[in-house]
């Protein structure tokens, strides 16, 4: 132990030190997530692998589905848009429970930022890790079945499906600030499941009857899976998608805030 | 010190209850700038959850905590702060200075990581992964990170629990020099030789309740205990807290009490503590304890 270099900061009135900027703050924080996430293999090698074998099991054995280009490509599009949405709501529902639970967490709500950096971070940080996981899955769409897509529409398609991530990773953030790791679990388990059925992920929704069709346009799933089946193949999507996942996304938004507001960390002393 | 219209810690009239449990009852306390203050008292007795109002990390049910005149709940008050993470709670997969360079991050203007690393003993294992530390070297980081920010107020809870004698030695100087340098330090200690060496204000909380606000000093006096002892005419050691040895020796010897191998000194702050909670002192090993005795009671 040497020379003093912690000296306090000069006194300038009461706090007149202003917070860094919020970029700054999010990109730290992404940093720190992102080194968290990497540090820990498996969970990024299950994000990679969860989606590429349901592709395996579910896609390339049906050939009607495998052999007709449009249909395998809109398979593809629900496979990834569930992998993204299961990600979401399993990193973001049980991964902030979880951190709640360890004694860094409450250490980090006595750091000068707000809960908007760090909630910027994840939603930045599940989108990298996203990512990787429509890797596989869009090479297998292109090796084993007849989905195409041009490059245009390749992007398109991926910053659509990056997009149509904000509002499940907010609802993960709602849950993981206002469950207990335990009751979040069951909880993203018994709304991603319905929320993937009803929005159209695993059956197409053209095989619905009306009543559940008028159902599914209104969640967030469907809404998400319209237009990413739009950027990737041209099929127009229903005007009513982009209010719907809009709507859906300031709700949960403002769940996740209120979440994080209310939260103080472990419920005792 | 730096003069200034506002305190470094405010806290009024502030009541929290955990359910039926009520863990701070209408408490009131100001730590004014450049103090260093040892908050005491028995686990559960409420300076955790103190610590945590100050800290930004609850709110009081009812009163009001301002830290360097603003609410902690505000981000901006908190880059006045500085705060120990708990060891066992470091990040275990992240690098020693991956950690630092996170927290100095959230700060205006954080010290060097290079400089703290160095001022902590810490550049040798910048590279490590803080799951694979010791326990010595998790409190220092812990107290480094405190002070990254260059705080105006550093709340240190239990800041060398565990550690060896050297090492609580060692973060003692950084936490003195801190303090000579302008800080203010809230710090909690099991250790009340800790609070002993470090603090200049004691702090005594109980249940909910401040029992003590003074000097060191006054908080030792005020309990005003001291200890005698002696051997009687049986050859058995006893040892007696009284208020005032001197009436007490001369009522021995006119009463003409045999004794011998009069002992007397001044009650540690941990006899005082003891006193101010109603446990009675801790009784010192291999002699008879008598308890806090009047003078007149002892001789009878």
């Amino acid at each position: 132990m040497s020379a003093t270099t912690t000296t306090p900061a000069p006194a300038v009135g009461a706090s007149d030190r202003p917070t860094r900027p919020f970029w700054a703050l999010a990109l730290l924080h992404l940093r720190y997530q992102f080194l968290e996430t990497v540090r820990v293999p498996v969970a990024v090698l299950g994000n990679l692998l969860f989606p590429s074998l349901s592709m395996f099991f579910f896609v390339v054995p049906q050939r009607a589905v495998a052999e007709d280009p449009v249909v395998a490509t809109v398979a593809v599009a629900g496979l990834g848009l569930f992998a993204v949405c299961s990600a979401s709501l399993f990193t973001y529902g049980l991964g902030v429970a979880e951190d709640r639970q360890l004694p860094f967490y409450p250490f980090l709500r006595s750091l000068p930022t707000g809960p908007g950096p760090q909630m910027v971070a994840r939603v930045l940080n599940g989108g990298i890790f996203s990512l990787f996981g429509l890797v596989p899955l869009v090479l297998i769409g292109w090796l084993f079945t007849e989905a195409t897509v041009t490059p245009v529409r390749l992007v398109a398609g991926v910053g659509t499906i990056l997009a149509v991530s904000v509002p499940f990773v907010l609802l993960g953030m709602a849950i993981g600030h206002a469950l207990s790791a335990k009751a979040a679990l069951p909880v993203v388990q018994v709304i991603l499941f319905p929320l993937a059925f009803a929005g159209g992920l695993f059956l197409p929704p053209q095989m619905f009857p009306g009543w559940l069709d008028a159902i599914s346009q209104a969640t967030p799933t469907r809404a998400g899976r319209d237009l990413l089946v739009q950027a990737t193949t041209g099929l127009e999507a229903s005007a009513v998608a982009l209010p719907v996942l809009a709507g859906w996304t300031v709700l949960f938004a403002v769940l996740a805030v209120l979440a994080y507001r209310r939260d103080e960390g472990r419920r005792f002393r | 010190m730096t003069i200034s219209s506002t305190s470094a810690v405010t806290v009024t009239g502030v009541t929290r209850r955990f359910g039926p449990v009520l863990a701070l009852d209408d408490v009131t306390l100001e730590v004014g700038h450049g103090e260093l203050v040892g908050l005491l008292g028995p686990n559960g007795a409420g300076k955790s959850t103190l610590l945590s109002l100050v800290s930004g990390q609850r709110r009081p049910d009812a009163g009001q905590v301002r830290l360097d005149g603003r609410d902690p709940r505000d981000p901006r008050a908190r880059t006045a702060l500085g705060l120990t993470p708990q060891e066992t709670g470091l990040p275990a997969t992240l690098r020693v200075r991956e950690v630092v360079d996170f927290v100095a991050g959230h700060y205006p203007e954080p010290v060097p990581t290079d400089e703290l690393l160095d001022q902590f003993g810490l550049t040798d294992l910048g590279r490590r992964q803080t799951g694979s530390l010791s326990g010595g070297q998790k409190r220092r980081l812990a107290v480094a990170l405190s002070l990254v920010g260059r705080p105006r107020v550093v709340l240190l809870d239990e800041p060398t629990t565990g550690l060896d004698v050297s090492g609580r030695t060692a973060l003692w100087d950084a936490i003195r020099q801190y303090h000579a340098s302008g800080g203010t330090v809230l710090l909690t200690s099991h250790y009340l030789e800790e609070v002993q060496a470090l603090a200049e204000r004691v702090v005594v909380i109980d249940r909910g309740n401040v029992l003590a606000d003074d000097s060191l000093q006054a908080v030792l006096s005020r309990v005003g205990m001291r200890r005698v002892q002696l051997t009687d005419a049986e050859g058995v050691r006893r040892e007696h807290l009284v208020p005032d040895s001197d009436a007490f020796v001369r009522d021995l010897v006119t009463a003409g009490t045999p004794f011998r191998d009069l002992e007397i000194r001044g009650a540690t702050l941990e006899e005082a503590f003891g006193e101010l909670v109603g446990q009675g002192a801790e009784q010192a090993a291999g002699t008879t304890h008598a308890g806090v005795t009047t003078n007149e009671g002892a001789l009878r």
